[in-house]
């Protein structure tokens, strides 16, 4: 599978591949997207050394340009609570990798939650090439189907006007115990990533999903980027 | 970026892209120059072009049409057999016409006819023809060529090329009607440019039925050398025109569009119905136009951030379009309420609350204002429901003071005409005479006729938009209520929510120009 071309892009791009987790978060970031501070480490006692330095609880997840699917082979471990369980679930994930995985490490993330989640990326359409497209996530995200699109490059008050009209509103306020969302945090992830589409024309698509709100803050906690080839 | 835009098959944008590079007069901004859009709408001589002595052909129809409008520049016809149509002499060429006489040609030849009648009347002087002429771009790879051929040939002999496959063109401030339909609407300042003719006739026909009028209208067709964009953009240079008003279905060039809409948008408001929103009218739009699909999420979002207002369907488009023509952008989204009955003001604020306008607070100073005109019954809120408590000169004084308070920035108002109503059920029954009925009839209809008046007055001094909405304008529009609207040159709305849609597309433009600091 790894091996394997990625489909074509619409809008004349006849190949494209994907970056991984890491390296997407990386250029995101490089454009002002606010992602979850997190390190990578190399061994089990790398890996509990930074859980240290983030703090507990803590995700772990086994990372490698060839690995996709992480979710479905078991390769993230969620809410480790303690160094000895960042030990075990580390020393586990290192073990389960297969060599057609190629260079992997361990990425550890601080464990965050929140209610609510929205999605945030680019996408490249046909006609309009690049959009920066935000949207309620979650389970019911498909059915819900609360999106809204602008064309590559967004000003700021085209990014306050995507928040403003997304339908489901009462979802950005004050919500189940949970502060409003801060909608400079999220008109800032958006700035971002009309600022990464911008400045990098090989980009085809990104996407940060889920974008969980923490405390009102919308933190990526997976990001996605698809790049041409 | 030339000429890409809605208005024509990915074919079709290309060749006008290419040609539209070349001289042809096309002006910096990308489209056709000032003089070859005078040409089209503003001609100093029409040359009808296959004129029919045939009352169902296209070349009898549009003449009619032309000269029943009463357009009043010189008027001429070519016929292969010379013989008069509706009284204008014809020639069998137009080679036998005089020089510099006629700006505009009507073309109703077929279109094997066409390059030939081009040369002859570029040789005249002429600079923009209209084809009617199928055949071309929408029958196949011979009709391609052949359009493609007629765009080079256009642009080498310098005349603007509307059409082919279109229905016409209407510019009221020269009394034009050159087109093979009716109607030939009201004077007025909506500008309507549409890739499908169909809805050319759609909006004229509510311009006729609201009396709120037209500037200039045109069909695209085939859109072979000029787009439904490039229309547009003129108009929103065009003095005679205050708002666009068109029908789309493809967007070749999404990202060209999306730019020329944003430009145009910053000059005049632009209201846009489009077709093909949904994989069934997608479908429909294929086989239509040859359009291809569009991601309706995309184009939705590239129109929000371009400053357009999208209509969902041709009422929506016609009345927002009729509200930016005739009254002034809201400031702000405060809406108060008037109404003389309580259901109407209740369904109209279900509606502001469900919008993006407010149901605004009324300030105790203007409570206690209308409380010394209205006996205490009425609501002390809004919406204001007079219940029933208004004597003669009380409509129009609550109104006032509503729209001169400083924290209202619009006024629905509801209402309108039940009185004028009853005078004519009193009128046209058997009583009328016979019980003396005349003076209290009489003074309901010169009420209603007073206080659609006021409204307009109000509204202007105010500069506040003032709506009126009343069933009446659409079941019994010589109601003297609804005729006295019409009268002032403004629209009555069917309902209460018709105006309160009309009026959050006039609060979202204003918004959205004052967001990005224009004016």
């Amino acid at each position: 599978m790894p091996d394997e071309p990625a489909p074509a892009a619409p809008g004349g791009i006849t190949g494209t591949t994907t970056l991984s987790e890491a390296a997407s978060k990386a250029m995101l970031a490089r454009h002002g997207v606010p992602v979850l501070d997190e390190r990578t480490a190399a061994s089990a006692e790398d890996a509990v050394a930074a859980a240290k330095a983030l703090g507990f609880p803590v995700v772990l997840k086994l990372l490698g340009d060839r690995i996709a699917h992480k979710t479905e082979r078991g390769l993230v471990r969620l809410g480790l609570t303690g160094a000895e369980a960042v030990r075990t679930a580390a020393s586990a994930l290192l073990a389960a990798a297969t060599p057609e995985d190629g260079d992997v490490a361990l990425l550890v993330a601080p464990m965050v939650s929140g209610t609510r989640e929205l999605i945030a990326g680019l996408a490249t359409d046909p006609q309009f090439g690049r959009t920066v497209m935000l949207g309620v996530g979650g389970v019911l995200a498909e059915a819900v189907a609360d999106v809204q699109l602008r064309l590559v490059p967004i000003e700021r008050v085209d990014a306050e006007e995507m928040i403003e009209d997304l339908a489901t509103q009462r979802l950005l306020g004050a919500f189940r115990g949970e502060p409003p969302v801060d909608r400079a945090a999220l008109v800032d992830v958006l700035l971002g990533l009309s600022a990464a589409a911008e400045a990098d024309p090989s980009i085809v698509s990104a996407d940060l999903n889920p974008l969980i709100v923490v405390d009102g803050r919308p933190v990526a906690v997976d990001a996605l980027v698809e790049v041409e080839r | 970026m030339s000429a890409a835009g809605a208005g024509e098959g990915a074919a079709a944008s290309r060749r006008a892209g290419a040609a539209g590079a070349r001289a042809g007069g096309r002006g910096v901004k990308g489209r056709p120059s000032d003089e070859a859009f005078r040409a089209l709408f503003e001609p100093r001589g029409v040359i009808v072009a296959g004129a029919s002595s045939h009352p169902g052909k296209f070349g009898f129809v549009s003449l009619h049409n032309l000269l029943a409008a009463g357009y009043s520049g010189r008027v001429f016809a070519t016929n292969r057999e010379g013989v008069e149509v509706l009284g204008v002499p014809t020639a069998r060429g137009v080679e036998e016409l005089p020089d510099g006489a006629a700006d505009l040609v009507f073309v109703c030849t077929p279109a094997s006819a066409n390059p030939d009648l081009l040369r002859a009347c570029a040789a005249k002087g002429v600079r923009a023809a209209f084809l009617t002429s199928a055949g071309y771009g929408e029958a196949g790879a011979q009709g391609r060529r052949a359009q493609d051929d007629l765009v080079a040939l256009a642009d080498e002999v310098g005349i603007l090329l509307a059409g082919p496959n279109g229905q016409g063109v209407v510019s009221t401030p020269a009394s034009l009607c050159a087109q093979i339909v009716a109607p030939y609407p009201p004077a007025g300042r909506i500008g309507v440019a549409s890739q499908s003719g169909n809805f050319v006739s759609s909006f004229l026909n509510y311009a006729v039925h609201s009396g709120v009028g037209i500037s200039r209208a045109v069909s695209a067709g085939n859109a072979a050398a000029v787009s439904v964009p490039d229309f547009l953009d003129w108009f929103a240079d065009d003095p005679a025109t205050s708002v666009g008003l068109a029908y789309v279905e493809g967007v070749p060039d999404g990202r060209a569009f999306a730019e020329r809409v944003r430009s145009i948008s910053e000059r005049m408001p632009l209201v846009l119905l489009k077709g093909g929103a949904t994989a069934g009218g997608q479908r429909a739009a294929a086989s239509h136009t040859g359009s291809l699909a569009t991601d309706d999420r995309v184009f939705d979002g590239a129109l929000r951030q371009a400053g357009a207002v999208r209509a969902r369907g041709v009422e929506e488009a016609y009345e927002a379009a009729a509200t930016f023509a005739t009254q002034p952008l809201p400031k702000g989204n405060r809406v108060v309420v008037m109404t003389t009955a309580g259901g109407w003001g209740v369904v109209t604020a279900d509606a502001i609350t469900t919008s993006e306008l407010e149901l605004a607070p009324l300030a105790p100073d203007l409570v206690a204002a209308i409380d010394g005109k209205l006996p205490p019954r009425w609501s002390r809120g809004n919406p204001v429901d007079l219940a029933g408590g208004e004597t003669r000169d009380t409509i129009p004084e609550v109104l006032e003071m509503i729209a001169t308070h400083p924290d209202v920035d619009a006024v629905i108002q509801l209402g309108l005409g039940i009185q004028s109503n009853q005078a004519r059920m009193m009128r046209e029954g058997p009583f009328y005479a016979g019980q003396g009925l005349e003076r209290i009839v009489a003074f309901h209809e010169r009420q209603d006729a007073r206080y659609a008046q006021a409204a307009a007055d109000i509204s202007q001094a105010t500069g506040k938009p003032i709506l009126l909405a009343t069933e009446l304008g659409v079941t019994q529009p010589d109601n003297p209520g609804p005729a006295t609207v019409r009268a002032t040159g403004r629209l009555c709305y069917p309902s209460g929510p018709r105006a309160v849609a009309a009026l959050e597309q006039l609060w979202r433009y204003g918004r959205w120009r004052e967001r990005r600091g224009l004016r």
